[in-house]
């Protein structure tokens, strides 16, 4: 059964994998070839549903089961291709823009000809120069062999395609926030609903999904719905991308199928840990995700189901791997650091409790801990997601907020220990 | 939009209640008798969720959601919580967060003691800080404009007034500047916020971040009096609160009147009261001498006017004013001269306005509101945002927000255009061509012809400059009266001046909208008034010209600065240094009243009570919280001095008198009282006439036939908001708006020329004066604009033609 989907062009040409020489010689437009002279667009939609084919970004949205929610009557409509990818520890998205861009334009090509899509958008970060490059090369190769522009292959369908790079905001990776960043606005995200596909850009119907998402729809549909559902378990089918980072003997992107457990991602594929040291916690799908530690957790498959049932996510597939010498409130400290720069400051719970919970943790640091810190630490917290649950509550516009608050209620739940030693030999000091 | 009337059940803390479908649930909760804390919702702009203080829980098939009710719309069923433990403890922490970086420096903060932050604070928030850390800290306060101040350490970052200045005012000058916790509002660099609006960015601000200069460290707000009034700016009427400390105004803040002004102003509404208080107010009756003005009593003053008027054969006064007035005292004036003098010469315009009748008494006419609903909207006037600004609010919001097509017909850009489906420029003069070509719909006009053909329609029409013959705005609404259900809005601007109009200060007119050739009608008035002049009487330029060729002897100046406000200041000049007799009602010497025999102290804005009307025929009380100056005095108690010295009665012995005679005298005015205008139904005001009340007039629009004038350069002269006027040149907080003077043209025109942009030139018509050019593309080719009354361009006035020559630096 197949195993690689997205990674095998890059594997087989790494010289070239991104012209549309290769792409072409290795079946490259092959399934937009078909879409277009052999199915309609209701065909590629049932394609695409049938392969239950969740969205790699982060939140696992079932893409088929949202492609059903624009509404009929409302034209134009959208794609937006989200390659904003900013989640700390993240890379997956730039290896298949740099690598494979005409798979991603064949996607958006054959997505867009399903959605009657006439306009797509790649918003890609700026601090992806290469891949923004890349992609851009591509689509002007595309538009020179025909395959964009318009009457595209003589099918009489037409789609032009505009890449935008961001201009170093991770807000802009939340799709309202991106949306407004693309209509010119300030990155802030929008009150939901109405969500994308009814009023997205330019408040018209919108469909935003993730670069790996996309990469995959050629394979759908030159393959078959059913065939990409086969592979992998029921509710997590397909291939994934993860990005491997922090202590590990072998960090990269994988694509892997998924169902095998932790450990045999972190000491199977990543090769164990640098020095044989003892593995002391690990982050499963990005810095927003709640922290996963041994003893609980190394067992459990790699599914998106069963890390949501763990109480964290698989998220946008970023493994941080820490091992036995790591300071955890030093790495709390830092993720909640990064939450609060990239606070686009908008709500007033994210705008304040971020920075606050980040001061709180420097002090604790620093030597300038109390006590009551704890509790104060797990209140802010809970006044920025009521509850402290899985999946978040919020008192915030957008996830961000919560997200500063799994590293901290990661810690308090499983390090408590070492929070409060550091407040316990800080006693009587006063830093800030 | 849901319907209105359709009606939905929500459980609301436990409690079934109905409410409007689709209504915000902030809104109809409070509706319910549930108050939510907010502080960015404002229900006046867009829901954007931001502040987070009020979130409620919200029953969803996945259980108790906290969600914003200011962005959630009620719906069928819906059970929502405003108490709950899990809101109550939300609204403590983002109560908490908001006031970590807050200075609390209450104690030297204006907006102490009616703060929405400390009052939240004191009904949801937590009772004590947990937080150790150093607050953040911003250099306090900076200058954002020539009014406002902004302390960004105050703010809380509502986006209130970010959001005014882009959704209401259309002016967006102040933005978020970065990010997160350094999120701050500002000034894009080297741009002050001068917008016209600011001031409302003050009212609505829910901290004390943006303080207005005029008032600052003025008062605290338990030690103000507060009274409803309207202001008098313009013929608009926005509802105000005029707040006073120690018998001195110090503030105006809008009140939402919805079919008005609905809570906005100008900033020239809110500060202009700095006049009020001036030290060049008149505070004495002025007599002139061999040597001069000297102050004497009213007894001498009265005397001498009371004589010299009754030594005048009544046909030889003319009065000129009034529109600056209430209804009382244009009623009482208009008693005056009618009754008392016995003379037919009275005008409220300078002629600078429209035809009385059509302006008085236009059918069908137009309500503010009726813009709500118009899919169409035909502007052929003045430049809104200078002359009109908070209807210019109204205009923006209906083709910004409520879809409304929006033709805007002016020769130059105006302030709408940006939000105006079709904008037509045109050359003064040619306006006629222009409107035979639109109601033909030939050439690029035919899709703006089109566009006029979805009703409703709604009609401003007014005269776009000061040069434009009135009766343009006549031909003009004769053609837009014939679009589908077509109403108009007549635009003439000063202060009271339908409320004048409609007291009878008009040669046609006599009071209630009833015509002098209404016989009827004019006698019922003499079983009032006694005797009435024969024959009419002569509008403004009638009696300068009158003035000067000596078949006027006398004139009576009631609050009226012809030097400044006639289009003709050469004209008006030499008329009342001609005139034997000249006695002015005024509030300040103005160029006019300097020439007067006698000037007479009057009560200024704030300092009387009575009823005004504005330009859509709406009926407003005025009150008085301040008491007159030295022994100035209401307009209406001096005039029934002079009365009863020439040995007649006006019989005004208060001015809730004059209102009850007006309201039996004046048909439209039939039924209108104070009280139904203080307490009753009549708090947004009254629309005369009532229902079930005749107007004697009605006039119908019609075309008749103003001629096509082709000038070059054609000469476009109009008000700008912030002018050299009597009472903006005694406001300190205002006076230094004015634009600079200059005279602008079209590039290609300046060319002809071979002027630059600030090259001098020499603008010569009865006077000339010397202006900078400004280019200005803008304006149609062939059209010079020069803004009218800033202190270099008065003695021009409003010439019909021109004559430009270049100042060479050369020619020495």
């Amino acid at each position: 059964m197949t195993d690689r989907i997205l990674t095998v062009r890059m594997e087989a040409h790494p010289e070239d994998s991104h012209t549309l020489a290769t792409y072409e010689a290795t079946g490259g437009y092959q399934a937009l070839r078909k879409a277009l002279t052999s199915m309609t667009p209701d065909d590629v939609k049932a394609e695409v549903k049938a392969s239950n084919i969740r969205g790699r970004g982060g939140a696992g949205f079932p893409t088929g089961v949202k492609w059903g929610f624009l509404p009929d009557d409302l034209r134009p409509r959208y794609l937006v291709v989200n390659g904003d990818e900013s989640e700390p520890g993240t890379f997956k998205d730039r290896i298949l823009l740099e690598r494979d861009p005409h798979q991603l334009v064949e996607g958006i090509i054959i997505s867009s000809y399903g959605l009657d899509v006439h306009h797509a958008f790649v918003y890609i970060r700026g601090e992806y120069p290469k891949p923004a490059r890349r992609v851009q090369h591509a689509i002007d190769e595309a538009y020179a062999a025909g395959y964009l522009g318009s009457d595209i292959l003589g099918s009489g369908f037409s789609l032009d395609i505009t890449v935008h790079l961001g201009g170093g905001a991770y807000i802009c990776g939340e799709e309202t926030a991106l949306l407004n960043s693309l209509e010119g606005r300030r990155g802030e995200p929008r009150i939901k609903p109405p969500f994308p596909a009814v009023a997205g850009l330019y408040a018209k119907p919108t469909i935003v999904n993730n670069v790996e998402t996309i990469s995959n729809v050629p394979w759908i549909v030159a393959n078959g719905g059913s065939a990409y559902a086969a592979i992998g378990p029921e509710r997590s089918a397909g291939t994934r991308m993860f990005s491997l980072s922090g202590h590990v003997n072998r960090p990269g992107d994988y694509e892997i199928v998924m169902g095998m457990t932790w450990r045999d991602l972190i000491y199977g594929i990543g090769g164990g840990i640098p020095g044989d040291r003892a593995l002391k916690t690990w982050i499963p799908g990005g810095a927003s995700a709640p922290w996963f530690v041994p003893d609980e957790h190394l067992d459990t498959p790699v599914t998106i189901d069963d890390v949501g049932a763990n109480g964290s996510m698989l998220g946008s597939g970023a493994v941080i791997v820490m091992d036995e010498t790591t300071d955890v409130v030093a790495a709390a400290h830092r993720i909640v650091k990064f939450f609060a720069h990239e606070s686009c400051g908008q709500c007033t719970p994210c705008r304040e409790g971020t920075t606050w919970l980040e001061r709180v943790l420097w002090r604790i640091l620093n030597g300038a801990g109390r006590p009551s810190d704890l509790d104060l630490l797990l209140d802010i917290c809970d006044n920025i997601s009521p509850g402290l649950r899985w999946p978040p509550a919020m008192t915030t516009i957008c996830p961000l907020g919560p997200s500063a608050v799994s590293p901290i209620t990661s810690i308090m739940r499983h390090f408590r220990d070492e929070v409060e030693a550091k407040i316990r030999t800080s006693e009587g000091a006063s830093v800030g | 939009m849901a319907d209105p009337s359709e009606k939905v059940t929500i459980t609301l803390d436990g409690r079934q209640v109905e409410v409007p479908a689709g209504e915000l649930l902030i809104k109809a909760a409070e509706e319910a008798g549930t108050y939510i804390p907010h502080f960015c919702w404002h229900p006046r702009m867009k829901p954007v969720g931001m502040c987070r203080m009020c979130l409620v829980e919200v029953e969803t098939p996945r259980g108790k959601m906290l969600t914003t009710s200011c962005t959630m719309p009620v719906a069928d069923g819906m059970v929502v919580e405003t108490e709950s433990a899990v809101v109550k403890k939300a609204h403590e922490g983002v109560l908490e967060f908001l006031l970590i970086n807050h200075p609390l420096d209450c104690p030297v903060c204006d907006k102490g003691g009616e703060c929405p932050l400390q009052d939240q604070t004191l009904g949801y928030g937590p009772g004590e800080s947990r937080f150790v850390e150093e607050k953040r800290h911003h250099e306090k306060p900076i200058s954002i404009s020539d009014l406002v101040y902004l302390d960004r350490e105050r703010c809380i970052l509502c986006a209130r007034c970010t959001r005014f200045s882009e959704e209401i005012s259309g002016d967006p000058l102040i933005e978020f500047v970065e990010r997160g916790n350094h999120v701050e509002v500002n000034t894009f660099p080297d741009e002050p916020f001068a917008s016209y609006f600011s001031g409302n960015t003050v009212q609505i601000c829910p901290v004390g971040a943006l303080t207005a200069k005029p008032y600052r460290f003025r008062a605290r707000p338990w030690d103000l009096e507060a009274v409803e009034s309207v202001s008098l700016v313009d013929s608009v009427h926005s509802k105000v609160s005029v707040e006073s400390s120690q018998n001195e105004i110090v503030r105006i803040s809008g009140v939402d009147n919805d079919p008005t002004n609905q809570g906005w102003l100008s900033d020239k509404d809110r500060f202009i009261y700095e006049h009020v208080h001036s030290s060049e107010r008149l505070t004495t009756p002025l007599v002139r001498d061999r040597d001069g003005f000297r102050e004497a009593s009213w007894g001498e003053a009265i005397g001498l006017v009371a004589e010299r008027l009754g030594a005048t054969p009544g046909a030889a006064v003319a009065g000129i004013g009034g529109a600056r007035a209430t209804n009382e005292d244009a009623y009482a004036f208009s008693k005056f001269m009618r009754s008392i003098v016995v003379t037919p010469h009275v005008d409220a315009q300078l002629d600078d306005g429209l035809d009385p009748e059509f302006a008085a008494a236009v059918h069908p006419r137009a309500r503010i509101d009726d813009l709500e609903q118009a899919a169409t909207i035909l502007l052929w006037g003045p430049d809104l945002k200078e002359e009109f600004p908070v209807l210019y609010l109204r205009v923006r919001r209906a083709a910004a927000h409520l879809g409304a097509t929006l033709v805007v017909v002016h020769p130059r850009i105006t302030g709408l255009d940006p939000v105006a489906t079709h904008t037509v420029r045109y050359r003064p003069g040619e306006g006629p061509a222009i409107l035979k070509k639109l109601a033909a719909g030939e050439g690029d006009l035919a899709d703006v012809r089109a566009a006029l053909g979805q009703g409703p329609v709604v009609a401003l029409v007014g005269r776009p400059g000061l040069g434009e013959d009135p009766r343009l705005a006549e031909a003009v609404a004769a053609f837009a009266r014939d679009l589908p259900d077509a109403t108009i809005m007549p635009l003439v601007r000063r202060g009271n001046v339908f409320g004048a109009l409609d007291m009878g200060l008009a040669p046609t007119l006599l009071p209630g909208r009833v015509s002098i050739t209404d016989t009827a009608a004019r006698n019922a008035l003499e079983d009032e008034w006694g005797a009435l002049p024969d024959g009419v009487g002569s509008a403004t330029t009638g009696i300068l010209s009158g003035l000067v060729s000596g078949e006027q002897e006398a004139l009576v100046l009631f609050g009226a600065d012809p030097v400044r406000d006639h289009p003709n200041p050469t004209l008006a000049r030499s008329g009342l240094e001609a005139a034997e007799f000249v006695v002015a009602f005024d509030l300040f010497l103005t160029d006019s009243s300097r020439l007067a025999d006698v000037v007479l102290p009057v009560a200024a804005f704030g300092e009387t009570a009575g009823t005004v009307t504005n330009l859509e025929g709406r009926v407003q009380k005025v009150n008085q919280i301040v008491p007159p100056p030295g022994r100035s005095r209401a307009a209406w108690s001096i005039l029934d001095d002079i009365a009863t010295a020439m040995g007649g009665s006006l019989g005004a012995t208060s001015a809730e008198r004059l209102n009850k005679e007006i309201a039996r005298v004046a048909p439209v005015y039939r039924g209108v009282t104070w009280d139904m205008l203080d307490w009753g139904e009549g708090r947004e005001g009254i629309v005369v006439p009532l229902p079930g009340v005749d107007q004697p007039l009605r006039h119908i629009p019609v075309d008749t036939g103003v001629a096509t004038v082709t000038e070059r350069p054609a000469v476009h002269t109009a008000r700008v908001l912030y002018d050299d006027g009597a009472m903006l040149r005694h406001c300190p907080g205002l006076a230094g708006l004015a634009p600079p003077a200059a005279i602008h043209m079209h590039p290609r025109d300046a060319a002809v020329l071979a002027v630059r942009d600030g090259d001098r030139v020499v603008v010569s018509a009865d006077a000339s004066v010397e202006l900078p050019v400004v280019i200005d593309t803008g304006l149609a080719e062939g059209v010079v604009y020069i803004p009218f009354n800033l202190v270099e361009t008065a003695p021009l006035g409003a010439p019909r033609s021109i004559r430009i020559d270049a100042v060479r630096e050369d020619a020495s």
